[in-house]
């Protein structure tokens, strides 16, 4: 790193010797305890429940859990917002945000959480549905088929492809299986986003457009210092991204969607300088792929080459 | 057949009916009533289609052909025509109820036969060709004036324009008069002229003419006057002829729904003396609803256009396209998968054809998702043989489709002289053949069955926007524009709409696949990177085209640009085409 960017220390990674595992286990502990959370609150989960009630019980949780500040405010979408649509008109920034919509039965929901463990950032993204499998379909196989993109996307950038390659052999994927991607609606269209240690006091606590002032800070001021080496902290599927990853942690979020469900996942990444891998396999969504028999699935052709 | 014929007199109140009965007498007896001014002999050709399964029983009613009637206007009244319809019934099929078919007169009666009390233990089924039940018009007519929205004023008057000759028969003498001085004689010519059918007149036509005229006086104004409530629990199927000068399809599709509790619509093709014009597709119609489950206990699960042809309450509810089979080529990705997702969430069937197996097994995958039933087939659509072995099939397992979209399609680009005789033949073979055979495959089926379709081709915004890049495929595409123009002139007499789509730049996997003649593979690569990237940030997904494919069904569009593009195109070719042709020296590939 470049001694002008001393807020995120990707001291994480270091070049030759690998991540330090005690800051991978820091960050390693920040996203388990967001998990946690996402389950814990899924769980409890009602007919009726309002995204707003949801987002706030998140947020207790973590706070319950010593957590003082997030990446960004968490975010709870259900019905046909997981899939990035609104009922009433084109799907705006702003619809982001939980609204006072209603959790039904047989009705997916996705949640989403940042907590800042004394500067260790995560960042996950959480899918479920409201009842028992089998009562929503169209969520089962897109959980089913989410599972193609962990591996694919982990082959991809160890096969030392370039962000916006990977980023495109995600859209073919998503083509193939007769999906849309909603990650294309996130800002920036970005599939994933660099992470790492905040260091900095300052504006902890503080949010604007429901990120952390501090996560805005700081990216902004990796945009440009990145920028500089033509690189991007973002990763989407245009010309800033037509480069291999930077060395540090990634938090990936692919997000697929049919007709009015979506889901996602969302973990941290561990880039290395000739290597990469998932910061943690003992998550939700892995540990039912895994019971699933989908661990380990075979892409479908074409998205590979 | 003729062999098989008898004849037998049955007397009844005022008369004597002559009655002939066919085929074997253990069978299902399907009784025929015809209508004015025929005799029974206008079911002849639907006698000969149905009596090698059924006990086919036909009659002059009272007063016309070889049955005895009396003079007077009041010895025809309905009640009375009804008695004779049962009598009937009792004589050639004394222990087991029938299946009753009425054309035009003989549908009025039937229908005041089906609609006594306990009529569900004389008849098994009713199908209703072009006669309204009386009492149930008197009251759709007065609903419509009770409740007069614009809708249903237009319908009332184009019923009342219909009807004209009722007001004429009420006229004294004349009619009567008429039929004995010649109208008879001009009767065939007449009826040609206007129906484009060939009747055969009965020898008798001049007396049944003016006989016939005191069904009407017996019967219109008092019906019209004090109408019943005439509810049945006999299941009825109508027939509505498209082109039916005298009954319109409104007044038959909706005067009997309040008074039926299984009602079946269905669309013919030919106008009112379909009977005569088409027997083999009546025969058929008939067959399908009497051997049914609907009409037999135990039978068959009934086809699908009977299904779709059910008049359900609250039918606003219904999913729009519930019960149709749509055939998509193309269908395993970009813009026939989402327009086979599209018809799907509408209701469809979807028939999923694809070059690519696993494709098109993944959109069928898709469809059941929605809840719909998919059928997946792996078929190169410019392959002629392919192609009729892959209709055959599709219609032996899931029945004639209702929509078919010609869609699928390759993308070509380069100069015309790089162009080899190859790569010709392949554009032109799956984009210009695999529409030719697939309208004729299943042109030839909709058109068979009688009861219309759609056709949708893919053209594109290319087929009239020329281009210095795309002579291959833009020839190909405006080949499809001109086909499905001229088949809609064509098929629009067999009620099969033919729309023709023409997309712009849609972002799908046809820039990832298109062959740039002229490049070498890693060019070509590189060029389609890029274009696949313009089309991407173009951002005009084919889920839109999709929804424009199901609209262009809905309302028969005959052309439909899709895309801003598309439509400019379209604009600049008719307002300059000066313009049109300098835009084509630019080469956006380049």
């Amino acid at each position: 790193m470049s001694a002008g960017a001393p807020a995120l220390t990707l001291d994480a990674v270091s070049n030759k010797t690998g991540p330090t595992s005690e800051a991978l286990q820091r960050h390693r502990d920040a996203q388990a305890l967001a998990y946690r959370c996402a389950e814990t609150v899924g769980a409890g989960l009602e007919a009726g429940v309002t995204e707003r009630e949801v987002a706030r019980r998140m947020r207790a949780f973590l706070r319950e859990n010593g957590v003082a500040d997030f990446f960004h405010i968490p975010f709870a979408w259900f019905g046909e917002r997981t899939a990035f649509r609104s009922l009433k008109g084109p799907w705006t920034p702003l619809h982001f945000f939980p609204t006072n919509k209603r959790l039904k039965e047989g009705m997916s929901y996705v949640l989403d959480c940042s907590p800042v463990v004394d500067g260790y950032v995560s960042d996950i993204g959480y899918a479920g549905v409201l009842g028992k499998p089998g009562d929503n379909r169209i969520f089962d196989a897109l959980m089913r088929d989410l599972a193609q993109y962990r591996t694919l996307i982990l082959d991809r950038i160890k096969a030392g492809d370039t962000l916006s390659e990977v980023y495109a052999a995600v859209d073919v994927l998503i083509a193939q299986q007769g999906y849309e991607s909603r990650h294309k609606v996130y800002p920036g269209s970005v599939i994933g986003h660099q992470v790492g240690r905040m260091t900095q006091r300052r504006n902890m606590g503080r949010y604007a457009f429901g990120f952390g002032l501090r996560t805005l800070e700081t990216l902004g001021r990796e945009i440009v210092t990145e920028g500089i080496k033509g690189r991007s902290p973002l990763w989407a599927g245009g010309r800033a991204s037509r480069h291999a990853p930077t060395p540090g942690l990634w938090a990936v979020e692919p997000h697929i969607g049919f007709r009015n469900v979506g889901v996602k996942f969302e973990e941290l990444l561990v880039v290395t300088e000739d290597d990469a891998f998932w910061l943690d396999d003992d998550l939700p969504h892995v540990r039912r792929w895994q019971e699933q028999g989908l661990a380990a699935v075979p892409v479908l052709e074409g998205a590979r080459s | 057949m003729t062999q098989d014929v008898r004849t037998l007199a049955v007397t009844v109140e005022g008369g004597k009916l002559s009655v002939r009965t066919y085929g074997d007498p253990s069978k299902p007896t399907v009784l025929l009533v015809h209508g004015y001014p025929d005799t029974q002999a206008v079911w002849d050709g639907v006698v000969s289609e149905l009596v090698d399964d059924f006990h086919v029983v036909t009659y002059d009613t009272r007063g016309i052909g070889a049955s005895k009637g009396p003079l007077f206007k009041h010895g025809y009244t309905l009640q009375l025509l009804a008695d004779d319809l049962y009598a009937v019934a009792d004589i050639v099929a004394p222990d087991q109820p029938v299946h009753l078919v009425g054309h035009d007169w003989g549908s009025i009666q039937a229908w005041e036969a089906v609609t006594r009390a306990d009529s569900a233990q004389r008849f098994l089924s009713y199908t209703s060709i072009s006669g309204p039940c009386l009492d149930h018009a008197a009251m759709w007519t007065r609903s419509g004036i009770r409740k007069p929205t614009p809708k249903a004023a237009v319908r009332s008057l184009k019923q009342a324009l219909a009807s004209w000759y009722i007001v004429v028969f009420h006229l004294p003498v004349g009619p009567r008069v008429a039929w004995r001085l010649g109208l008879a004689k001009q009767w065939p010519r007449i009826i040609r002229a206007m129906e484009g059918t060939r009747l055969d007149p009965s020898p008798t036509l001049h007396r049944d003419g003016s006989r016939g005229v005191l069904y009407y006086r017996a019967n219109m104004l008092p019906k019209m006057r004090h109408p019943e409530e005439r509810p049945t629990t006999v299941p009825v199927q109508v027939l509505t002829p498209t082109g039916d000068r005298f009954v319109t399809p409104a007044l038959a599709a909706q005067a009997p729904a309040p008074w039926t509790e299984r009602l079946y619509v269905r669309k013919v093709h030919g106008g009112h003396w379909i009977v005569v014009k088409k027997p083999a597709l009546i025969a058929e119609r008939i067959r399908e609803f009497v051997q049914s489950s609907i009409a037999t206990p135990g039978g068959p699960e009934p086809v699908r256009s009977l299904l779709r042809a059910e008049a359900k309450q609250g039918t606003k509810d219904r999913p729009e396209f519930e019960d149709k089979l749509v055939v998509i080529t193309g269908a395993g990705s970009g813009i026939g998968r989402a327009t086979a997702l599209a018809f799907a969430e509408k209701g469809a069937d979807i028939v999923v054809a694809d070059i690519d197996s696993v494709a098109a097994a993944r959109t069928v995958e898709l469809v059941e998702l929605l809840g719909a039933r998919g059928y997946p087939y792996t078929v190169d659509v410019s392959s002629g043989e392919a192609m009729e072995a892959f209709a055959n099939d599709v219609k032996a397992t899931a029945g004639v489709p209702d929509v078919v979209v010609n869609n699928a399609g390759i993308g070509m680009s380069g100069p015309f002289l790089a162009t080899e005789v190859k790569d010709w033949e392949k554009i032109l073979g799956v984009n210009v053949w695999g529409v030719i055979h697939g309208a004729r495959c299943f042109g030839e089926m909709m058109r068979e069955r009688g009861e219309g379709g759609h056709i949708v081709n893919l053209a594109s915004a290319a087929a009239y926007t020329p281009s210095r890049t795309l002579s291959a495929y833009s020839t190909s595409k405006a080949a499809v524009l001109m086909l499905s123009e001229c088949l809609r002139a064509e098929f629009a007499r067999y009620g099969i709409g033919v729309s023709a789509i023409c997309p712009g730049f849609i972002a799908t996997n046809i820039t990832r696949t298109t062959k740039f003649v002229g490049q070498s593979a890693e060019q070509q690569e590189r060029t389609r990177q890029r274009i696949t990237g313009l089309y991407r940030r173009r951002n005009f997904g084919p889920d839109k085209v999709a929804e424009r494919i199901v609209d262009a069904v809905r309302r028969d569009k005959p052309v439909v640009p899709v895309a801003l593009e598309a439509k400019a195109g379209k604009a600049i070719s008719r307002l300059s085409p000066a313009l049109a042709r300098r835009m084509a020296k630019i080469d956006p590939t380049g």
